[in-house]
């Protein structure tokens, strides 16, 4: 009896959160015990949640409107790329500092964000239509339709008219450079804003800007999906002909849906550009979808169904070990890295996981 | 019904439809021409690049077609086959084992290996029916990491591996791995007259066998088919050992590469008795028209008329065939077919078109895919090694990461779908897509004016190729799932317009 209870219980958790979640606790007990800055690494968990939270959260639209998560989000990273990239370009920072001063990044940023968001939503729509014609295979043709527009916008940011000093090559010429500086532009804004330290310089470091926009995102999402559209959406995700049959445009509302998540995933690379200080535009974002896809599922979430919990507790904990696996690793193998190792395991392990568990029930067909 | 004359009345509308068949590779050849312009290079360069690319990338290709007859669409899981190669050189050159013994161990080394993985993958794919394609996709990158855990940390950290020359720090390999001096070019050098000899002999054993079996079985046998074998083998046999003493047919034939203008000129001559003797046997037959006997001739005469253009002729000696890699894509590409015909092979297709009829027939389906993705993976992990001996030095922990991407994009552009590919769009397709691989870059530089962007040309061809063509396909397949009737109706009208009387065997 304890034997299938104990079963069940795992069933419910799901085993790679288990072990995630173990593991986690493991390496920060690890830390503590070998003497390691534990709370440095963890203002570092907080504010690499706070940038990877939005990107995460765009898997919600695409899972919810039956897609599965949506392993094509670099669709809407290079959208906040080029964004980003016009906010730099125009200098606005510079251009509204000079009316209203103090001003400037936040216009810069807010800039950047609807710039980006609305080339994402006619994107998204594109993108939506064309996934309704491979209903079934949606998985598959994300991941190379993100992938092959990657390098589809390398070849374009080699080239790209920009003329901003900050963007272009050292050496003068064309195109983007590998990674553009934002600190003239909006880069620390969100992490710095009312940031404080919880016991002391030494302490945590509390990005409150961060926390604050990250969840107003969530709220965003948590309300949308509450209104009428997001219940039909969701609808038409959970159970397709019942939504048919109750008179919802099903193939229109999985439209919104993955706009939705294009838009989000714009918002969110913005984020995280302001948050790491610099915007890597070439091969950098590839396997960014991935690591959302993974954190989303290590958080409780499954191929069809994902909450905003989920989103929160997964880019905690997948987050977290990222950031405490290199300095345990280093005490404990001296003095190599293998976190990044560890990071391709666990990630794909959990992604396996997830897609064994969610095609299991139909081996029967 | 009767197909020759409808043919004839409508040549119009069926080159139409052969145009459209064929539109992937027409719109690549295109490509590939527009690339060769712009970038106005050497052609020799090319040829000879795409040929070498050719006889080392072939063979991993002709790995994807089996699971696809099973139904389990590309695989990307090959990757895993391509580590076990890799596992298994690693052994090999430790111990110091060099030329073709070595290669030889390591195939035999990564058998065993690369059927435990296929297994192991095969099991996971029942798990993730109808989503083999993404699974196979992370469990490349999932195998990485472990690959990578294991050559980085494990070897020589916990399997004792004691040699400095190809640790790094102690433990975990060098990045590089130098296959010069041990089995680089191990199977490439080995010349066409030993080729020869091998083939032959196993020519004769195989129809030894055949008959002995069938004559154990009682099965009726065609000894005039038998004898015909038997006489050609024995006499490949004998010329591949008398050409070895007469020095010309030595230095044209015994060298570690064959020169594509010798290849030309007398495989050439070959083609153009093959097909008159096609001919004649048609003719004495009582059948009318040309057929495909004269077409043969055509391209054999073709062929040597090459090698007395002096422009044509400077490509041709600039290719140079590695004869026992090519032999071995021979080889592949017979075991597919042979593969295909035999019971597990019609097995594999049933699965493959439907499992719920497979089931009811009282095939065991997930056996079948489990045996298609053995196949699939130890076909890899020989694929990878052919590679790897023909490339000399391989990126120890990078190395077989791309190694499905290459495959499938290339055995896409051949023509193949997710649900069909066979061994003619699979050479087709590696020509195509390794020559626009040699060529975009080079033209893409002329244009832009900058090398570096050449890499990024090439990823975006190989990932967008495969983005098209699985949403080509899926987009096919979904529309036929959602109305069959009306697909029916519109397939009837193409037949109606065109004049058929029967359904194109595609429909099928």
């Amino acid at each position: 009896m304890t034997k299938e209870k104990f079963k069940k219980a795992i069933d419910v958790i799901g085993l790679p959160r288990l072990i995630v979640f173990c593991f986690f606790i493991a390496i920060i007990i690890t830390a503590y015990v070998n003497g390691i800055n534990v709370p440095s690494f963890f203002s570092s968990t907080i504010k690499y949640w706070g940038m990877w939270c939005v990107l995460v959260l765009a898997m919600i639209p695409t899972i919810k409107c039956g897609i599965g998560p949506n392993f094509g989000i670099s669709l809407g990273i290079v959208c906040g790329i080029l964004g980003t990239l016009l906010a730099i370009e125009f200098e606005i920072t510079a251009l509204v500092d000079g009316m209203v001063p103090g001003l400037g990044p936040w216009v810069a940023m807010l800039f950047a964000m609807v710039i980006s968001a609305a080339v994402a939503w006619l994107v998204g729509i594109g993108y939506g239509k064309l996934l309704n014609l491979v209903k079934g295979s949606e998985m598959t043709v994300t991941t190379y339709i993100g992938y092959s527009v990657i390098y589809l916008m390398c070849i374009v940011w080699f080239r790209a008219p920009f003329s901003s000093g900050e963007i272009i090559w050292n050496l003068g010429g064309k195109g983007v450079r590998n990674s553009v500086s934002m600190e003239s532009s909006f880069g620390n804004l969100l992490n710095d804003a009312f940031g404080f330290y919880i016991g002391g310089e030494s302490g945590i470091y509390i990005p409150t800007g961060l926390i604050l926009f990250c969840l107003l995102m969530c709220l965003v999402v948590h309300l949308y999906f509450k209104s009428k559209t997001g219940l039909a959406i969701a609808a038409s995700g959970s159970n397709p002909t019942f939504a048919r049959a109750s008179g919802i445009n099903v193939d229109k509302m999985r439209v919104k849906g993955i706009a939705m998540s294009t838009m989000l995933g714009a918002v969110g690379i913005v984020v995280y550009n302001q948050g790491f200080g610099f915007l890597q535009a070439y091969g950098a974002p590839l396997q960014m979808g991935f690591l959302c896809v993974a954190s989303v599922l290590i958080g409780g979430a499954t191929t069809t169904k994902a909450t905003i919990l989920h989103v929160i507790i997964g880019t905690f904990l997948y987050q977290g070990l990222i950031i405490f696996t290199p300095p345990v690793s280093n005490e404990l193998l001296a003095g190599t890295d293998i976190s990044d190792t560890m990071r391709q395991i666990i990630q794909n392990g959990v992604i396996l996981y997830a897609l064994a568990k969610a095609k299991g029930g139909s081996s029967h067909e | 019904m009767n197909k020759n004359s409808v043919a004839g009345n409508n040549s119009g509308e069926s080159l139409k439809r052969a145009l459209f068949d064929n539109k992937v590779i027409i719109m690549l050849v295109v490509l590939c021409f527009a690339c060769i312009l712009i970038a106005d290079t050497n052609v020799s360069y090319i040829a000879s690049e795409v040929f070498t690319r050719f006889g080392r990338n072939t063979c991993l290709v002709l790995a994807l077609i089996i699971p696809c007859l099973a139904g389990l669409g590309m695989n990307f899981g090959i990757v895993i086959g391509a580590t076990a190669a890799q596992i298994a050189i690693f052994w090999v050159v430790h111990w110091g084992f060099t030329g073709i013994f070595g290669f030889l161990l390591c195939v035999v080394l990564c058998t065993p290996l690369a059927l435990v993985f296929g297994y192991l993958l095969g099991k996971l794919y029942n798990k993730t029916k109808g989503a083999e394609m993404i699974t196979g996709l992370v469990l490349g990158f999932f195998a990485d990491g472990l690959y990578r855990l294991f050559v980085l940390y494990i070897i020589g950290g916990v399997i004792p591996y004691d040699d400095p020359n190809l640790l790094d720090r102690g433990f975990g390999l060098r990045n590089a791995f130098d296959l010069t001096g041990n089995i680089k070019y191990a199977l490439d050098d080995i010349s066409f007259l030993t080729v020869l000899a091998l083939v032959s002999i196993l020519m004769i054993l195989s129809t030894l066998a055949v008959s002995l079996h069938d004559k154990k079985k009682g099965n009726p046998m065609d000894s005039k088919k038998i004898g015909i074998r038997l006489v050609t083998g024995a006499a490949v046999l004998v010329f591949s050992f008398v050409a070895r003493m007469i020095p010309i047919t030595n230095q044209l034939f015994g060298g570690t590469r064959l020169i594509f203008t010798d290849a030309a000129l007398f495989g050439g001559l070959g083609l153009i008795l093959y097909g008159i003797m096609g001919f004649l046997i048609r003719r004495s037959k009582g059948e009318k028209g040309p057929g495909k006997a004269i077409g043969t001739a055509v391209l054999g005469g073709l062929l040597m008329a090459g090698t007395v253009i002096a422009p044509v002729r400077e490509i041709y000696q600039s290719i140079q065939l590695p004869a026992a890699a090519y032999a071995v894509i021979c080889i592949f590409c017979m075991f597919n077919n042979w593969i295909t015909n035999t019971r597990l092979g019609q097995n594999m297709r049933t699965v493959g078109q439907s499992r719920s009829v497979a089931t009811s027939a009282g095939i065991n389906v997930d056996k079948t895919r489990i045996i298609a993705t053995c196949i699939s993976t130890v076909l890899a992990a020989w694929g990878q090694m052919i590679f790897l001996q023909n490339l000399g030095t391989f990126n120890t922990v990078q190395q077989q990461s791309n190694v499905g991407l290459y495959a499938v994009a290339a055995i896409l552009v051949g023509g193949a779908t997710v649900q069909k590919a066979n061994n003619k769009q699979a050479v087709i397709g590696v020509f195509l897509f390794h020559t626009l691989f040699v060529v975009a870059p080079l033209a893409a530089t002329k244009v832009v004016g900058d090398s570096a962007i050449s890499e990024y040309i090439r990823m975006f061809i190989s990932y967008g190729i495969i983005a098209v063509s699985l949403a080509m396909h899926a987009w096919k397949s979904a529309g036929g799932n959602k109305n069959k009737g009306a697909d029916a109706q519109t397939a009837a009208a193409v037949a109606v317009t065109s004049g058929a009387s029967d359904l194109p065997d595609s429909s099928s």
